[in-house]
């Protein structure tokens, strides 16, 4: 294994990760509605990107597995769903969903890193393939953190002042 | 007096032609209470309907200190004279006995009468015990997009350096922030770049998702006297439903709910595939072209046929259409809006023109409607989730320069934040961190989607609910406190159509009972707060509508908003000003971007953008590096599929919609005899194929179940879109036995029980085009008829399917043919 394949093995499980966590979030967050269409959407960004990184790895002798379903887990997931109707009227997931947003916007930090390092790599080694991985999937990694960084930005100011 | 016509039948009344280039000619039409001659009119009064965003200029006719009926001014340059059917009759609503016309509180659960101080006395000590306890966070204001310029900029002064809350925004979310979220994507700022009179110049109008002909009467009055003159303009409609505007179009597209982006990504890939762009117009005003052509590049008629469901020919022939023209006018409504995608989907249709360099001359023209005849001023005015002056939030120096304007610290006013929207407003409620909330000339209760939603979030014991209105509302019926408001014609006060004309409504008769003006109520309310500015001076120096239009002069100069160079006097004296009206253009400014793109300028901008698919906030420095000379910017963006498809349990579309006979959630014109009884009750539309396969027939009773609720309606088969069920929003429960909602003998009638709560992530307006529902049967028709109207885009797809819809004498009005008084655009630029 050298360093490329590590990095292709880092950020397929970073991005299956993300993908399975903003599924996770807009389970939870059902009743935020925002946060639940757009993270929903977000993820199949993951879900594509994991599927390009498994191809190219494949060019480089690595077998990758296949993105998450567009549902992690049906059972839990409508129970997740449920609780957030059960609690609609409580000011208390809030604090959870700055919580969830920071988590999502550290893993897509950490997967922004690992496509730095990739391009970085890619350019050095002059491999063409691989610069275009990376060009093509970070711009999108640095688009979920701005996402999450807006939501937090709008949500904190409301949720923090009225505990 | 010329014949009279029931205009009823006849919602456009007749034609006056004329030739591309001409001037439209003037027709004043007149209606008046039966029984009452010419003659007897003691004064006209002049006014502008508040029943669409249009801006029909009229004056109200008084008698005995009555209202007695409406003409139109001929001197005006939207109108020229000509009124719709809901401007024509929907007055007569003024009159209604069951009227507001006085206070209400709830005490023991029951909403009882009482006098202005104990009502106003109520709400100011809540207030005051909220801020107190929880903060300015804990109060929203949920305003209306019916509401004069002068109540709104109040309004925003009070609620956002008064209280000091981020929480203010306007019914417009539903109606426009999508149109004023598309131009500040592009041109960096708010502000309509086109002009009605685009239209006598136009060779081709596209039209989209814009039913022009229910939505702007009279300005489809204007097209189809031009389809009979000479050179008259193509049509390009792209609608799900046969309208008037499809009937008479060159070329139809009926694409699949919430795929908008992907049949204007065709349209621009093949007029860059063709070369049908202006290099020069893109070299010099815009950035961003080779992404967009980047962009575009895979989107061939072919792809997006099958994703829209639209022959690619038919989308060639499109594109042929928009790109070979020489003069090209699009106009824009609620299928882009409301619809999924709803802001990436209207700036591509500004990249249209960007790339064909159709702009700011006359014919060029670029019209992203607003649904109401006021939601220009909530935008401008800052009451509807922007700052006043269509300052930036985010810019330090626009917010100190509003501070200046208003006396108080920057820190005062919040913009820590972008101004809370609707939506998010009410799940601020819904949750318990909003305490309370004042909802002034609008309905949630029947207009927000999700109503059993909205219902559960309004009965919170815990929230206080204000609500000015009218009419004991469905919203009012669940209120605290109701204050008695007046209206248009018992008020007087300035408001700005969709194409930036300012007009002057006057007061002509006094309101009923101890009803009183919404500005009033605002001052009222300010007073006894006792807001102050730094210096311990009073925050609101206005006291009438007159000092309040001053004020509000003196916070929009230098904006793009100017209106500096109006005055009361002015607006009395002539009819219908476009703004910016400044010294160096006294008689207003007909297009906007006429040289060049002037207010993108990143010190100037008045946001500095989102991401189109997700809605994040740019910075200021990235987007001084994308646009660092302040020029339009051409956004792509990539089509996504719609979050709610059809599936076996919900296999339908479902959009809801306007008629042109109503107006919003119809306290107005459903107490209109005439527009009442054209379209007494809720219908459900259905295509011809699908009724055939589930053997239903015109009358029929159906019940349409979406995820969150159901209503029942009669159908009527229409050459509709296959697939795709629509209902108007218009009908709510006020009048039904039951008032707020369904109850056990009160089934669902308001679109919105089936809608869902999902919404543009960038332009924040809610979806109401790409719900999904089913169908089943309830009761057959049995001969009787479906009561949706038989002469709009409602008309059965067999002819006689139902009886004509007619207004009889009731509805008969006269209309005389006149010269329109000034040359063509008279004065403006």
């Amino acid at each position: 294994m050298n360093g490329i394949t590590l990095t292709l093995r880092t950020l397929h499980r970073g991005e299956r990760r993300l993908a399975h966590d903003l599924m996770t979030v807009a389970e939870r967050h059902r009743t935020e509605h925002e946060v639940h269409h757009v993270a929903t959407d977000l993820a199949a960004w993951s879900r594509e990107h994991v599927r390009r990184v498994a191809e190219v790895a494949a060019h480089h002798g690595v077998k990758l597995g296949d993105p998450p379903g567009t549902s992690p887990d049906g059972f839990f997931a409508t129970l997740r769903e449920e609780a957030s109707a059960a609690v609609v009227h409580r000011p208390e997931p809030g604090l959870l969903l700055l919580r969830d947003l920071r988590e999502l916007h550290v893993a897509a930090a950490e997967n922004s890193l690992h496509w730095e390092m990739l391009a970085q790599a890619a350019q050095a080694s002059e491999d063409s393939e691989l610069l275009g991985l990376a060009s093509a999937c970070h711009p999108r990694t640095l688009r979920q953190m701005r996402w999450t960084n807006t939501m937090i930005k709008i949500l904190s100011p409301q949720i923090l002042n009225s505990l | 007096m010329e014949d009279a016509t029931d205009r009823i039948a006849q919602p456009w009344g007749d034609r006056t032609p004329y030739g591309r280039h001409d001037t439209w000619p003037a027709r004043v039409d007149t209606f008046l209470k039966a029984g009452v001659e010419p003659g007897a009119v003691e004064r006209w009064v002049q006014s502008a309907s508040i029943l669409h965003s249009d801006g029909d200029a009229m004056d109200i006719a008084v008698a005995d200190g009555r209202m007695v009926g409406v003409r139109g001014r001929d001197v005006d340059r939207v109108n020229r004279g000509r009124l719709g059917p809901k401007d024509l009759f929907g007055w007569q609503a003024n009159a209604s006995r069951d009227r507001l016309t006085r206070p209400l509180v709830r005490r023991d659960g029951r909403l009882v009468e009482t006098d202005w101080d104990t009502a106003m006395d109520l709400v100011a000590a809540r207030s005051r015990e909220l801020l107190e306890e929880r903060g300015p966070g804990s109060i929203g204001f949920y305003t209306s997009g019916q509401l004069f310029l002068e109540e709104y900029y109040t309004l925003a002064v009070l609620a956002r350096a008064g209280i000091g809350t981020n929480h203010l925004d306007g019914n417009t979310r539903l109606c426009t922030s999508t149109a004023a979220e598309a131009l500040k994507e592009t041109f960096g700022c708010d502000g309509q770049p086109g002009s009605y009179d685009d239209f006598d110049h136009a060779d081709v109008v596209a039209l989209f998702g814009h039913n022009i002909a229910e939505t702007q009467p009279v300005q489809w009055m204007r097209l189809l006297d031009r389809l009979e003159g000479a050179d008259p303009p193509r049509l390009l409609c792209v609608d799900p439903r046969p309208t008037q505007v499809a009937r008479h179009a060159a070329v139809h597209l009926a694409p699949r709910g919430g795929t908008n982006v992907a049949l204007l990504n065709a349209l621009l890939h093949e007029t860059i595939r063709h070369d049908r762009v202006d290099r020069d117009f893109i070299a010099a005003h815009t950035v961003g072209f080779e992404e967009l052509a980047e962009r575009v590049a895979d989107c061939t008629p072919k792809w997006a046929a099958d994703i829209c469901d639209v022959p690619a020919a038919r989308i060639e022939e499109a594109a042929e259409l928009v790109g070979t023209t020489d003069a090209l006018v699009s106009t824009v409504l609620q299928g882009v809006y409301q619809s999924h995608q709803a802001t990436a989907a209207a700036v591509q249709i500004n990249n249209l023109h960007l790339i064909r360099g159709m702009l700011g001359r006359p014919g060029a023209g670029l019209l992203q409607m607003n649904g109401q005849p006021t939601a220009q001023n909530t935008r401008e005015c800052g009451a509807n989730g922007d700052l006043p002056g269509f300052r930036n939030w985010q810019n330090d120096s626009h917010v100190a320069d509003l501070a200046k304007v208003w006396n108080v610290e920057p820190e005062k006013i919040p913009h820590y934040a972008p101004p809370t929207h609707a939506m998010q407003m009410y799940r601020y409620a819904e949750q318990g961190s909003i305490r309370m909330l004042w909802i002034s000339g609008t309905n949630p209760a029947v207009s927000l989607p999700e109503l059993s939603r909205i219902r559960s979030i309004l009965t919170q014991k815990r929230l206080f609910t204000v609500v000015q209105d009218l009419f004991l509302t469905e919203t009012a019926q669940l209120a605290d406190v109701v204050l008695p408001a007046a209206t248009w014609g018992e008020k007087t006060g300035a408001l700005t159509n969709a194409d930036r004309t300012v007009h002057l409504s006057e007061k002509a008769v006094e309101p009923p009972g101890e009803a009183r003006p919404d500005l009033d109520i605002f001052l009222d309310y300010a007073r006894r707060m006792d807001f102050r500015d730094k210096d311990g001076g009073r925050l609101i120096t206005w006291d009438d509508p007159e000092s309040a239009f001053e004020a509000w002069k003196h916070c929009s100069a230098g904006r793009p908003c100017d209106y500096t160079g109006l005055t009361y006097a002015k607006l009395r004296g002539t009819s219908g000003i476009q703004w910016p009206c400044v010294e160096s253009a006294p008689e207003g400014t007909a297009r906007l971007y006429a040289d060049g793109i002037s207010w993108a300028h990143p010190d100037l901008c008045e946001s500095y953008g989102k991401d189109l698919e997700t809605g994040a906030s740019q910075e200021v420095v990235e987007y001084r590096s994308l646009n660092p000379d302040g020029k339009a910017m051409l956004k792509a963006a990539a089509y996504r599929p719609p979050h709610d498809e059809p599936d076996e349990e919900y296999p339908f579309q479902l959009t809801t919609g306007r008629t042109v006979y109503h107006f919003h959630t119809r306290t107005k014109t459903g107490r209109a005899p005439q527009l009442r009884d054209a379209a007494p009750d809720v219908w459900v539309e259905i295509s011809t194929a699908d009724a055939d396969r589930l053997g239903l027939g015109e009358g029929d009773l159906v019940e349409v179940t979406g995820r969150r609720g159901a209503l029942r309606g009669r159908l009527r088969v229409t050459g509709i879109r296959p697939g795709l069920l629509f209902v108007p929003f218009h009908y709510g429960y006020w009048d039904t036995g039951n008032g707020t909602g369904p109850g056990p003998d009160t089934p669902g009638r308001a679109a919105n029980e089936a809608t869902v709560t999902d919404w543009d992530p960038v332009s924040k307006q809610p979806l109401f085009k790409t719900a999904t529902a089913s169908l089943t049967l309830v009761e057959r028709g049995d001969g009787r008829p479906s009561p949706a109207p038989t002469t709009t885009a409602s008309a059965p797809a067999t002819v006689g399917a139902a009886h004509p819809t007619a207004g009889g004498e009731a509805a008969h009005t006269t209309q005389s043919p006149t010269k329109f008084p000034h040359g063509r655009e008279e004065g403006a630029r």
